[in-house]
């Protein structure tokens, strides 16, 4: 019945689409190369970055090796992965939610983690890989309450929107309670985990962020399909075949634990989750999320904002979750600016 | 057409909640009744506040210390200069957050919109942490004004952001533009506070949201904003109502969208910003009542407006006083407390609701 | 679509109801195949929830949706969804989404994680957008289209699930009179083309009639009438179900059953109401004797 014409048509109009999204994803992924190198470059020994290339394909000399896969790599790994992270999460929840608000910063998730973390930090005087694990336990568990609240015959988007709302306000609350009863050393030490920083993270942070993410990124591929019929709304995604409530528990689960590793390993790095999907977005023009340019320019905006943290203001090191929102946001307003349409979907 | 709205789903399912089953007049007496009530128990709590405090004053003395004020009695001193200037700044802090909540997500047509999306509270806090740190400045009183003065200048600048481009502001583009704002301001702040033991010292305390030491001093300079904004607040329901509807539906009721737009702002920025100079950061209220305000009114905003604004100080002044007792002889700051009870209430109703939508 | 198998649709004792209150009691019908049913009733009579459960969007608290005979419950929702297509009410699409994207979400039940996308999917895309017309309008975002435009590329998206049974939840809904047209007279050339089964929820009675092979006439959860539209609409069953006076004349253009509301204003200043129904009698000769629409055509 179709004509070949027709069915040009449509493979013309997909073959458009995919060729925008090749492009910015292969631009994104050039330009996160190069400031990666560039970050790996500087520091108190410059090393030109032509040999930081050479060093990462294994042809550096002694010293150069040293310095780039000791000392700068680990961080610098760290910073991408995370940002990845943070961007996948933050679009599979504007997706879930149907709202460019709800990032995981904003619904709850990374609260949960951060009244923990600073519990273990200020009550428990912890630090390192144990206050990570407190991070972990506190999203997960802030997450899981949030579901089991907002169940009631399946889980409306807007009700667990509202609910992680409310969760979210006991924990901050908590952790200002616990920010103003500790000694003002202890809380200011916490306050530089709650902004979020990459400082002096070594291999063993990236071995165990590579370990979760290497399960998590193909899942979050694997669902992206699902995800794009959810966003047709609930009924028509039952309509064609989808299993509505496990779809969507599942991608809740991914996008949970991909905030929650991120917060552990870098503590609570504000704004990427939150402006990665949009951009990603409006760059590749995609209707839905755009999963692996917002992972893409997650892993941008931190590792941008570690090297401006690092290198910009001389001998201060600022942590990195200072420097993001002073990235980002920017830009965000850049594209909100140009754009013509803006409608309300995330 | 399906409304593009991000929270679609939701309307075509209570659809019948909307729909006047009963005669309209009994649900406007019910409404009333309602409104009536919340005087009620606003008044109550507002005396409870008078008496209730971390030192025990028998109730007589407190009924004496307001018909006839003593000034050698110690306990007519603390009621009359103490309690009485808080309860009245928690009823002008709540009622300002109430309302610019609601009006925050009447404009936006966004539920997550608390007012400060705007960048009222980032602009309040960089400017008192600047303040602080360049100038050492440490009373309540010079926050007041540093606070007023930086929601102010922030929030004119998210929105001359959220207007950039061909078709002005739209709800979404003043969240975004909101959000990515305080997240810039909260950045810088940050950058202060990490460098300056001291100033993050006095910092944290201001940042939780307090009514404690706040006095006639405050309660002077931030009550003319709050009280022409409750005037304005109040009669813009029919503006909110019309906005609800979306802008296309908006202008054909003849509706000047983008003036209505600002002058909402404008209200927002007077209400949140005197606020939030007078008690720091609230967020929890301004959030939160107006979907609980929805929850017994439905859509409209001329129902929604009174008793967002009435419900507010109820919890905000409640919370004060659980504050005040449960951490005897010290106290604990009402934004903690209005959280940790609120929260679990706000839940509740979420739950057990069909859930109006905006 | 050359290999449709013919499915069967029917329900047997349904119960249906949200949270506490039943909506639907005791409900027994049998979709006929190859046909158009047109389920009609009130507000509220509980049509579109049956729709939906026949859907699988409900589950039933008694009773079950049988699907080639076997319960819609127990069958995996992928494997149903080859063979009933759904279009709600009112679909909310992503923003800036383009009509081909949006149509090509429609092979999603066809498509598994290994087998990605093919020529098939292309062509069946091509197809359903050929069928409803929008082929031109490929690479526009949806939200651009006027509501008719939208309106076809929802079926389009339903179509190129490819399945035999279609069911849509008041598909003319927000459209003009020239568009509701179109999408109707769409569903009578997709019935006629291949066999589909095609069941909606009109709240017109007239297009029901015209349009309708098999009426389904909904009152308080119960079916209170079904059959040929000739039978099912009778003054006697209009005033039952609708609880409205109604006369009922000839359609003068495709002779079926049309229905004139009388209500309380019945007379204007300068008409005569007695000759309508005489006039109308009169086009539906005329037009019969024309040949302009014989209503055994279908």
């Amino acid at each position: 019945m179709a004509t070949a014409e027709a069915v040009q048509v449509i493979t013309r109009a997909r073959a458009a689409r995919q060729a925008r999204l090749l492009l910015v994803i292969v631009v994104l992924a050039a330009i996160v190369f190069v400031t990666f190198c560039v970050s790996l470059s500087l520091g108190d020994f410059k090393i030109p970055v032509i040999d930081v290339v050479k060093t990462l394909f294994g042809g550096g000399d002694k010293a150069t090796e040293f310095i780039v896969n000791r000392l700068r790599l680990p961080r610098a790994l760290t910073g991408l992965m995370v940002g990845a992270a943070l961007g996948m999460s933050g679009a599979i929840f504007q997706s879930i939610a149907r709202n460019p608000l709800a990032s995981p910063d904003i619904i709850g998730v990374t609260y949960g983690a951060s009244a923990f973390a600073v519990f273990a930090i200020v009550t428990l005087g912890l630090t390192g890989v144990a206050v990570s694990a407190f991070a972990i336990v506190g999203a997960v568990l802030t997450a899981f309450i949030m579901y089991v609240l907002a169940w009631r015959h399946g889980v409306s988007s807007y009700r667990l929107i509202l609910i992680g709302i409310g969760i979210g306000a006991i924990a901050t609350s908590l952790t200002s309670f616990l920010l103003t009863k500790a000694r003002v050393e202890i809380a200011q030490q916490a306050l530089i985990w709650l902004t979020g920083s990459l400082n002096g993270r070594d291999w063993s942070n990236v071995r165990s962020m590579g370990i979760t993410l290497a399960v998590l990124a193909p899942l979050t591929v694997f669902m992206v399909q699902r995800l794009r019929i959810l966003q047709l709304g609930d009924e028509t995604a039952y309509g064609l075949g989808l299993r509505v409530e496990s779809s969507r528990l599942g991608l809740i689960v991914i996008g949970v634990l991909l905030a929650a590793v991120a917060t552990a390993a870098a503590g609570p790095i504000g704004f990427v989750a939150f402006v990665a999907p949009p951009i990603a977005r409006r760059l590749t023009r995609s209707p839905g999320p755009a999963m692996i340019a917002s992972a893409l320019l997650g892993a941008l905006v931190v590792a941008l904002s570690d090297l401006i943290a690092q290198h910009a203001f001389g001998d201060t090191q600022l942590p990195v979750g200072v420097v993001t929102g002073v990235v980002g946001a920017p830009y965000l307003m850049f594209l909100l600016a140009r754009s013509n349409r803006v409608g309300s979907g995330g | 057409m399906p409304p593009p709205s991000a929270l679609a789903e939701s309307a075509g399912r209570d659809t019948s909640a909307v729909a006047p089953s009963r005669p309209r007049r009994t649900r406007r007496v019910t409404l009333v009744a309602g409104l009536i009530v919340c005087v009620a128990l606003l008044a109550v709590v507002s005396l409870l506040s008078i008496a209730v405090g971390s030192k025990q004053i028998p109730f007589s003395t407190v009924i004496d210390a307001l018909r006839h004020y003593n000034e050698a009695n110690t306990d007519h001193v603390i009621v009359h200069s103490l309690r009485v200037p808080r309860t009245v700044i928690g009823l002008l802090v709540g009622a300002a957050l109430g309302l610019s909540g609601a009006l925050m997500q009447g404009v936006t047509r966004n539920p997550l919109a608390d007012p400060g999306i705007l960048g009222v509270n980032g602009g309040a806090a960089l400017f008192v942490v600047g303040g602080i740190y360049w100038f050492g400045l440490s009373s309540l009183t010079s926050y007041v004004w540093l606070a007023f003065v930086g929601a102010a200048a922030a929030s004119v600048v998210v929105y001359l952001l959220g207007s950039l481009g061909r078709e002005g502001v739209t709800p979404v583009k003043l969240a975004l533009a909101g959000a990515a704002m305080t997240a810039m301001l909260g950045s810088l702040t940050t950058a202060l506070l990490i460098g300056d033991v001291d100033t993050f010292d006095q910092f944290r305390f201001w940042s939780v949201g307090s009514l404690a030491g706040r006095g006639s001093d405050i309660a002077g300079p931030v009550a003319p904003f709050i009280l022409i904004g409750i005037v304005l607040a109040l009669v813009s329901g029919r503006v909110l109502n019309a906005l609800s509807l979306g802008d296309d539906v908006a202008k054909s009721l003849g509706q000047r969208v983008g003036l209505a737009r600002l002058f909402v702002a404008v209200i927002v920025v007077l209400l949140c910003g005197a606020a939030t100079a007078a008690a720091g950061p609230i967020g929890f209220i301004g959030l939160t009542i107006p979907h609980v305000a929805r929850l017994v009114t439905g859509p409209d905003y001329r129902w929604i407006l009174p008793y967002s604004m009435l419900l507010a100080p109820i919890l905000l002044l409640a919370s004060d006083i659980v504050g005040r007792i449960v951490a005897r002889p010290g106290e604990l700051q009402v934004g903690i407390v209005t959280a940790v009870i609120g929260a679990p209430f706000f839940i509740i109703l979420v739950r057990r609701r069909k859930l109006a939508d905006l | 679509m050359e290999n449709l198998v013919e499915h069967s649709l029917a329900a047997d004792g349904l119960a249906v109801g949200y949270d506490q209150r039943e909506i639907i009691h005791d409900l027994s019908v049998r979709i006929p195949t190859g046909k158009i049913t047109v389920i009609v009733g009130a507000n509220a009579c509980g049509k579109s929830t049956l729709l939906k459960t026949m859907a699988r969007l409900l589950k039933p608290s008694r009773g079950s949706v049988l699907l080639d005979g076997k319960s819609i419950q127990s069958i995996p929702t992928r494997e149903v969804a080859t063979k009933l297509g759904l279009l709600p009410q009112s679909p909310t699409a992503p923003e800036g989404i383009t009509v081909a994207d949006l149509v090509g979400r429609g092979r999603y039940p066809r498509t598994r994680w290994i087998r990605q996308w093919s020529k098939a999917d292309d062509e069946a895309v091509a197809a359903a957008m050929t069928s409803t017309d929008v082929l031109e309008i490929a690479d526009r975002p949806i939200d651009e289209l006027s509501g008719g435009q939208r309106q076809r590329v929802w079926i389009a998206m339903a179509l190129a699930q490819e399945t035999d049974i279609l069911l849509l939840d008041e598909p003319t809904t927000f459209l003009d009179l020239t568009h509701q047209f179109e999408v109707l007279d769409l569903l009578v050339d997709l019935n006629k083309q291949d066999d589909r089964t095609i069941v909606l929820v009109l709240h017109d009675l007239n297009q029901a009639c015209r349009f309708g092979d098999h009426l389904i006439a909904m009152k308080d959860g119960a079916i209170a009438a079904e059959g040929n539209p000739r039978e099912v609409i009778t003054e006697e069953v209009v005033q039952d179900v609708f609880g409205l006076g109604v006369k009922i004349v000839p359609d003068p253009v495709a002779g079926t059953p049309m229905v004139v509301p009388i209500g309380r204003h019945t007379t204007r200043a300068d008409a005569q109401p007695a000759s309508v129904s005489s006039a109308a009698a009169a086009l539906a000769a005329s037009a019969a004797a024309n040949g302009v629409c014989r209503p055994t055509d279908r």
